[in-house]
């Protein structure tokens, strides 16, 4: 992009500003972080701290007193610097912290100071007594996910395509209804969904009640307290994400190529099928994580939509951490849902990966 | 254009129109309830039942004081964590969209992460580090623990906005003689501060919404969102979906300012 910086690359210029730059950024995110997790304490922790301090007041020195070359060099590792630290110090560092603290244990059920084993028993306790909680948590995100791209879909690609002048009115039409609280939403369609309420009243009027039964949505006539509902919430609230990516990967395309398609006698299923869907795979790739990801570990979803066999593994999580006091058995949770997310997104990245996830 | 359709084809394009128009409708059903509720008179605790129309909640939107504080407090920690994480996460943005340099495939991917990782985890393990350091969590570790998921946010979405930005106009502006300083505060930010304040407002709402991270770093702190969880086991009064729709009518207002204001910088640059 900067032809300037790629001209003096190519020379072989002078690169030891840059890596000393890098280092220095790399070198504090990692100090911070092994002071964050107290790896290192006391009078090492005073040091590592005080390195950090000179690393940024080395970067203030090159812009102040440096060659203009120099200071080009080292000004992105400068305007860098204090936001990856504070990455580096509470999101990185506390992952580390959740981890040790996973392999640790209660000495007594009222204990609050939990003792470093290493020990796998939060572990194991999370695979066996858990296991339901998290096969649902990733069912029910699953087809939340599914469901969001066929209501989702659809609908970006008429903004994008026959949406002609009203498509930013279109898609400001579909984020509106996020600008108010999740929480508020989800409670609004607890209320719209409980019995005796006018969905349900409409489906008994129209006498279809057996159908939604049959099709495990309601469950003798409720729609409330099913697990239909808690995946019918996790869809409302995670449809924009997936409306959006795949809005912005649809709009991207050039009309003029489905005109060619069908100028050589593509039908429009066909033009369809061959040229706009593998051209918005980026958008549903990028919808998928965005709407898989927070869908599994939501637990808002299934506390008011739900009911108790219908918890997620969020639901576990959040109990364990702030009402049962097991911080050690909640980290292994949450260390198991990350990971296999992590896994999740490394496979799916093989198959539709695409560089462009932001 | 393109070929005329059928009459196979025009009901194909008709029924898929009317889909989209369901999907939209769909979008905006817990939003009319929201409002329409709002109005409501309610019997009892809970504002869940239509009973009959009444503007009294709207007279008095701040009438249940527990409510209104949690509301400020939600204000406060929005406000403070959006300034310091707009800052932090531009710079970044700049960073990663100005230069060419060593290492920033590994830091952008470092930069996503945090997005790809589910709220929960984030709150728990922001949590278990505090409770590792001993800090009494509160109104600071909320504003923490915001600013961490919004720097990665603001510096994705701004990157977003000056990859079009034509960095040549800087060369130019130093050619003239304006020194590197004069060059960006004259000519680079004024024309990324769409991009910026659109970031700083998505950054906002998130924030001012924020239930799951909080929850994990709140302490004894109340927000919005924690107060309606909170007293949803006894009650969830009306000034609720006040409130909510004042957040709501707030936004638009903002979001077509925006839209307006930055249609109006489009046609100023194109002359």
């Amino acid at each position: 992009m900067i032809t300037a910086d790629d001209a003096s690359a190519a020379r072989g210029g002078v690169k030891r500003p840059e890596l000393i730059g890098l280092g220095a950024l790399v070198g504090a995110g990692a100090l911070l972080v092994a002071v964050g997790t107290r790896l290192l304490t006391g009078a090492f922790a005073i040091v590592a701290i005080s390195l950090v301090f000179a690393s940024i007041l080395a970067l203030v020195v090159v812009a102040v007193t440096g060659t203009p070359e120099s200071r080009r060099r080292i000004a992105p590792y400068g305007l860098l610097k204090p936001g990856m630290l504070w990455l580096a110090l509470f999101y990185l560092a506390p992952l580390f912290t959740l981890l040790r603290l996973s392999l640790s244990t209660l000495p007594s059920r009222f204990a609050v100071e939990a003792e470093f084993g290493p020990t796998l028993d939060n572990y194991i306790t999370a695979f066996t007594d858990f296991r339901p909680q998290f096969e649902r948590g990733f069912l029910y995100a699953a087809i939340a996910t599914v469901l969001t791209i066929t209501i989702g879909y659809p609908l970006a690609y008429v903004i994008a395509f026959r949406g002609g002048k009203y498509r930013i009115l279109l898609l400001g039409l579909v984020v509106i209804p996020f600008f108010t609280s999740f929480l508020i939403r989800t409670i609004a369609w607890k209320s719209i969904l409980a019995d005796q309420g006018f969905v349900t009243d409409a489906i008994d009027t129209v006498r279809l009640t057996w159908l939604f039964d049959g099709l495990n949505i309601m469950q003798d006539g409720k729609l409330i307290n099913t697990p239909a509902a808690v995946i019918f919430g996790l869809t409302y609230n995670f449809l924009p994400f997936m409306i959006l990516p795949i809005y912005v990967s649809l709009e991207k395309i050039d009309e003029r190529l489905v005109d060619a398609a069908k100028d050589l006698y593509s039908t429009s299923v066909s033009a369809f099928r061959k040229v706009v869907l593998p051209l918005s795979i980026p958008g549903v790739f990028a919808g998928t994580l965005l709407t898989f990801i927070p869908a599994a570990g939501d637990f808002i979803n299934a506390e008011y939509l739900g009911t108790p066999n219908t918890t997620m593994i969020g639901n576990s999580i959040q109990d364990q951490f702030l009402v049962q006091n097991n911080v050690p058995l909640a980290s292994s949770m949450s260390f198991v849902l990350m990971f296999i997310i992590t896994v999740f997104v490394i496979i799916y990245s093989k198959f539709f990966g695409t560089e462009d996830l932001a | 254009m393109s070929v005329p359709s059928s009459t196979g084809g025009r009901i194909a394009r008709i029924a898929l129109n009317a889909y989209a128009g369901f999907a939209l409708l769909y979008l905006f059903v817990p939003i009319i309830w929201i409002v329409v509720f709002s109005f409501n008179q309610p019997k009892g605790p809970y504002n869940t039942v239509w009973q009959r129309f009444t503007l009294e909640n709207w007279a008095d939107p701040f009438g249940d004081e527990a409510l209104t504080n949690a509301f400020v407090e939600s204000l406060k920690i929005a406000a403070i964590s959006t300034v310091i994480a707009t800052v932090l996460g531009s710079m970044i943005a700049i960073a990663l969209a100005r230069y060419r340099f060593r290492g920033s495939a590994g830091l952008n991917f470092f930069l996503v992460l945090p997005l790809t990782t589910p709220e929960i985890v984030l709150g728990s393990s922001l949590a278990t580090l505090f409770l590792d350091w001993d800090i009494t969590r509160g109104f600071g570790t909320v504003v923490i623990a915001h600013v961490m998921f919004q720097v990665s946010f603001v510096a994705l979405t701004v990157r977003a906005r000056v990859r079009g930005f034509d960095w040549t106009l800087e060369q130019a502006a130093q050619d003239l003689g304006a020194s590197p300083l004069r060059t960006f505060w004259k000519v680079t930010f004024p024309l990324i501060l769409p991009g910026i304040l659109a970031a700083a407002l998505l950054s906002f709402a998130l924030s001012l919404d924020d239930f799951i991270i909080t929850l994990f770093n709140a302490g004894s702190l109340v927000t919005f969102p924690l107060y309606i969880n909170g007293a949803f086991a006894r009650q969830f009064p009306p000034e609720v979906n006040v409130l909510a729709s004042v957040i709501l009518i707030v936004s638009v207002a903002l979001m077509l300012g925006g839209t307006l204001w930055g249609a109006r910088g489009r046609r100023k640059s194109a002359t």
